[in-house]
């Protein structure tokens, strides 16, 4: 209590608000006991540094406000290199990782093409005739599974045989889907079905194989256009274990994943993708993958046969580059990404929850 | 160039935190930021960045009155960027390239060491005030940054007097001052 009497003193003597007597007094006392002298230094002190802490953060709130009102209005662009610069500039970034990048790749090459030499002969027949019956038996075990599928499928639709299933998710409420180009791979169509079953043809518009993303468009009369998508897709990279959730179909019904993103390149240094640990199944290729704020960091893609926990997802950036060529290429495609997530603060199940009637799973055939 | 009267109009009302100040600060300046950045291998993000820190740097000088400028805000300005970008440069080991000048610059090396500082002392606020939870944060918050008076303030937090609201206050005061300072000292 006393040290409350002390405090209010003290405030009251730095604004001023005390009269003469009173702050004689005060004065004295500060020159008698330094312990109170030391706690007035100390507070004025204090509250400096918390007024300029309000005042900043004032202030950080008024730039970023004005940044994004003048961004609007077109005061202000993003500066875009244009062709050559951008050439230039992206070699001058990536010189030296090239050059060292180049020099490992040779060396590496020369030990491999040294190793084989010496390596070669021998033991190997062994191995390979090995693997060729277990490729063998898994055709076998393979053709009897594919039988025993066909005749379930030629149950449920006699014309359509569906040959994969994947997951996918809205990157525009009209109805564009992204996917991984392997789970369309030679299909002829798609159908696609959300968390409620409800389900929806599909014409695959976009695939690019190299990056292995795939944009597909529902084209059903039932489908309702969502105005806008909750989430938004992110342009840079995420720091490493940040942590991540996925959602995906790996069986009929959606499930939850997560995890955190553990690698910033994918197998073997591929800069295509970044790697995850989450639990991942066949069935989960093609399903978003999303970060803390609700901003999709990626696709979720392969997963490393030998490893467990050891997941690839295709880096978000260049979902933006396969929508900016879909748009480039065609000029009817009417594409909008969504530019902010408006899950950011929310906890994970609301998070997941809110996201989950976006993602759908993907039936090629 | 000798600054105008333009120009000091403009800083004080940086200083109150003007927002047409700072629209116009940043109609003048943000281009230029954003070119020597994108020139430099760096991306639009990244000028966003930096142009609003050296504009907080500005904010602060212009606040505690002891700016003295003896060029233009855009030469200083530029000058702060470019030595904030430097040194992000440098942590992020992308150097290769020296960084070309297009513009005229001037020594700004000992006030941004003294920037950090401040900024070090921010992180330290914030995270008290995040540790302090509510309703203290908020109670704090409104006497002494926004400046609202006790009586206000005991009837929005519904303290049944200002009396009592205002020993609350003095405890949360003291629970900040605490935590504050245990992380403060650490710092120095």
């Amino acid at each position: 209590m006393d040290e409350i009497l002390l405090l209010d003193a003290t405030e009251r003597y730095l604004n001023g608000e005390i009269n003469a007597e009173e702050k004689a007094m005060f004065e004295q006392l500060r020159q008698t006991n330094q312990e109170v002298d030391q706690l007035v230094v100390e507070h004025t002190f204090f509250l400096q540094q918390f007024e300029r802490y309000g005042g900043l953060r004032e202030m950080k709130h008024t730039l970023h406000d004005v940044h994004n009102q003048l961004m609007q209005d077109g005061e202000i662009k993003e500066e875009v290199l244009s062709g050559s610069a951008k050439v230039v500039n992206l070699w001058k970034r990536y010189k030296r990782t090239i050059t060292i990048a180049a020099s490992i790749a040779g060396v590496t090459a020369l030990s491999i093409s040294s190793m084989t030499l010496l390596v070669a002969p021998k033991g190997n027949d062994k191995a390979l005739t090995e693997l060729g019956k277990k490729v063998n038996q898994f055709e076998s075990r393979l053709k009897a599974t594919d039988s025993k599928l066909n005749t379930v499928i030629s149950k449920i639709n006699p014309d359509i045989v569906i040959t994969g299933i994947g997951s996918a998710f809205l990157v525009d409420g009209k109805g564009y889907l992204v996917t991984n180009a392997h789970v369309v791979k030679n299909a002829k169509g798609a159908f696609v079905s959300n968390n409620k079953g409800a389900e929806f043809k599909a014409q695959i518009v976009k695939v690019d194989e190299e990056r292995d993303i795939a944009i597909l468009k529902i084209e059903d009369k039932d489908y309702k256009a969502t105005a806008t998508l909750p989430y938004s897709i992110r342009k840079s990279s995420t720091a490493i274990a940040e942590p991540i959730f996925t959602l995906g179909y790996p069986r009929n019904e959606i499930v939850y994943g997560e995890g955190y993103l553990s690698a910033k390149t994918g197998f073997n240094g591929d800069t295509l993708s970044c790697q995850i640990a989450v639990a991942a199944n066949p069935g989960n290729s093609g399903g978003p993958v999303f970060n803390r704020f609700g901003e999709v960091i990626g696709i979720l893609s392969t997963k490393e046969t030998k490893a467990d926990g050891v997941v690839f997802a295709i880096q978000s950036k260049y979902i933006i580059d396969a929508v900016n060529e879909l748009k480039k290429s065609d000029s009817s495609v009417d594409l909008k990404l969504t530019s902010k997530s408006s899950l950011k603060g929310m906890d994970r199940t609301q998070q997941a929850n809110k996201v989950l009637e976006y993602v759908y799973m993907v039936k090629v055939y | 160039m000798k600054p105008d009267i333009n120009e000091s109009e403009l800083l004080e009302g940086l200083a109150r935190n003007d927002r047409k100040a700072v629209e116009t600060l940043y109609k003048l300046n943000y281009s230029m930021v954003q070119a020597f950045i994108v020139n430099n291998n760096g991306s639009t993000d990244d000028a966003r960045d930096v142009f609003q820190e050296a504009m907080i740097v500005l904010y602060e000088k212009a606040r505690d009155g002891s700016l003295e400028l003896n060029c233009q805000i855009k030469t200083y300005v530029y000058s702060v960027c470019r030595r904030l970008w430097l040194k992000r440069l440098q942590q992020l080991q992308r150097f290769g390239t020296p960084v070309e000048s297009m513009e005229e610059v001037v020594p700004v090396e000992e006030e941004l060491e003294e920037h950090e500082r401040k900024n070090e002392a921010f992180g330290v606020m914030e995270k008290a005030l995040s540790h302090l939870g509510e309703p203290c944060k908020s109670l704090l918050e409104s006497y002494y940054i926004q400046k609202k008076q006790m009586l206000d303030i005991a009837a929005e937090f519904g303290y049944t007097n200002a009396d009592n609201a205002k020993n609350q206050k003095y405890k949360c005061l003291m629970r900040l001052k605490k935590l504050f300072f245990a992380q403060y000292k650490k710092v120095d």
